[in-house]
């Protein structure tokens, strides 16, 4: 009996540890990635790199500037498509397709979800390759532009906040929404007051992983938006570069001073790893601040 | 406000849940529905304010009239019925990103009904009066609903129930979640709230449908396929002392299933 309970709790700490050893497995890469773009990333990032384009610059100097402004307008405006089509599908499939008896919508529903899973599943270059194909076809094949890449972006974007704010949506107690149907209130106003409210926190953060998804997005920007050393604010026409691009770019069309094409691929990837994390650092800020906001108006009244 | 209810059958898609139901439920009393699980006294209560259709594939026929209304004539629009009626329910549900008061005056908001400040206030307190929850929450109306005791939020919600004012006060097992001390005032609320309301009460607790209420209505089903029916109604006393029906005897004495 000893020996049995002996071996057992050998082999819980074996089991432990292995599970810990996984643990530290798991983050060793990742603090590596995040250390190594740091302290190389840090050479390259002064003043210049924040306030120039490439434009004209063949070896060292420059900046990143276009980059920036480039993936802050793709990325806005891929958030502001793939957003409400992405959350009206989702409040559609929890709060009305969820509640039907008719076979049309029901079909209807179950298609929407099988085509979002394929969706989900496709490489973003196909998203790109797509998108490439739709401007070949109506704007000639040497058009390109920032809002082109933003719809190819939203592709790859819907499905992923789709799925997870209708996770969200599910998530909502029934109950709620039973007590506000019972008060004599009408669907949408159940939705917009008690459903929508109550999820808040998680549909931010539904927002948030779709945005983290595309923001490092390279292959179907290469595409659609393509490369280029200038400053373009034009969403609708000329090239428009992000910051991944940017990167793959300077990696890959080394001037002569190869030196200062890596520290500058280094700098715009640590500027794209810090926007992430501000990123989120930022929707935690807005919720609790939602949440101090709402207190303080209550102690006001 | 009488409620007459005449031949009502409920149904969830092809299954019946209450079969053919003729009763008149008197104004100002507390009338009990009681019977084993699936019998279909919740399904009938949430009948009286059109809340069983909310469920996809439900169905109703019958009538059901408040003093002469009839809720399911053609034209009687759902919403606006379940704004005359209020409902609370099996477990406490105020809605967590609201506050005290901003729970008390729910219905107003989610029905886009504007009140003053002096309404909104007076609201708030005469609902929470009325539920016997204002002294314990008076200086806490914008503290989160969710952060009271369970007793105290199904007050809170049978208080936002109150605060439209409605005539009938729909109770689904109110204090099957609460302890025995909640579940005392919630019984005693039931008293007062009885001089001003019409209140029909689902519970599993025959003690408790003894204590709280004038009237009692005994649910039963021969089969889970055939749907709830009416075995007898009356008042408490001649329900629990000297009931008509073998059945009704059988189940009060514990002699059933």
């Amino acid at each position: 009996m000893l020996h049995i309970a002996k071996r057992r709790t050998v082999a819980d700490r074996v089991f432990t540890g292995g599970l810990i050893a996984c643990g530290v497995l798991a983050i060793v890469p990742l603090i590596s990635v995040v250390w190594t773009t740091l302290s190389r990333g840090s050479e390259r990032l002064d003043i210049d790199f924040f306030t120039q384009s490439m434009r004209g610059i063949t070896g060292a100097g420059g900046g990143a500037l276009h980059a920036i402004m480039g993936t802050l307008l793709i990325t806005a405006s891929a958030t502001l498509i793939a957003v409400p089509i992405a959350f009206g599908t989702a409040l559609w499939l929890t709060e009305y397709a969820a509640s039907t008896t008719s076979p049309a919508v029901k079909a209807l529903a179950r298609t929407v979800r099988g085509v979002i899973d394929v969706l989900a599943g496709i490489p973003s270059i196909v998203a790109g390759l797509f998108m490439y194909a739709v401007i070949a076809l109506t704007l000639g094949p040497g058009y390109r532009s920032g809002f082109a890449g933003a719809v190819a972006l939203a592709l790859i974007m819907i499905p992923v906040v789709e799925r997870s704010g209708e996770e969200v949506l599910a998530r909502v107690p029934a109950e709620l929404k039973e007590a506000g149907l019972a008060l004599g209130a009408p669907q949408w106003s159940v939705i917009l007051r008690v459903v929508l409210p109550t999820a808040l926190p998680g549909l931010v953060s539904a927002l948030l992983l779709g945005i983290s998804r595309i923001i490092g997005e390279t292959a179907p920007l290469l595409l659609v938006a393509g490369f280029t050393d200038s400053m373009n604010y034009n969403l609708s026409a000329g090239r428009m570069i992000s910051l991944p691009v940017y990167v793959y770019s300077q990696w890959q069309n080394k001037g002569v001073d190869a030196q200062a094409y890596d520290a500058r691929a280094w700098s715009a990837a640590l500027v794209l790893l810090a926007g992430v994390l501000l990123l989120h650092g930022l929707a935690g800020l807005v919720i609790r601040l939602q949440r101090q906001n709402r207190q303080v108006r209550r102690a006001r009244r | 406000m009488t409620i007459k209810i005449e031949n009502l059958n409920a149904y969830y898609g092809a299954l019946q849940a209450v079969a053919d139901v003729s009763l008149t439920i008197q104004e100002c009393a507390v009338t009990a529905l009681i019977g084993a699980s699936g019998c279909g006294k919740s399904t009938l209560l949430r009948c009286i304010n059109r809340m069983h259709e909310i469920i996809p594939g439900a169905l109703v026929s019958g009538v059901v009239r408040l003093n002469e209304t009839n809720l399911y004539e053609p034209q009687a629009d759902p919403v606006a019925v379940r704004a005359r009626v209020g409902m609370v329910f099996q477990r406490p549900n105020p809605f967590p990103t609201m506050s005290i008061a901003e729970n008390v005056l729910a219905g107003f908001r989610l029905r886009g009904e504007r009140l003053s400040k002096t309404e909104s206030q007076e609201t708030v307190e005469h609902a929470l009066s009325a539920a016997n929850l204002w002294s314990e929450v008076k200086d806490r109306l914008k503290s989160p609903g969710t952060g009271l005791s369970g007793g105290q939020q199904q007050r809170l919600c049978i208080a936002r129930a109150l605060a439209s004012r409605p005539d009938v006060l729909l109770m689904d097992e109110p204090c099957s979640a609460l302890d025995p001390a909640s579940t005392g005032a919630i019984e005693e609320l039931l008293g007062e709230l009885r001089l001003a309301h019409t209140v029909v009460i689902v519970t599993h607790n025959l003690s408790q449908a003894m204590r709280v209420a004038d009237q009692v209505a005994f649910m039963a089903t021969t089969s889970a396929a055939n749907g709830g029916h009416l075995v007898e109604y009356g008042s408490s006393t001649q329900m629990f002392d000297h009931p008509a029906q073998s059945a009704t005897q059988d189940y009060i004495a514990g002699r059933f299933g």
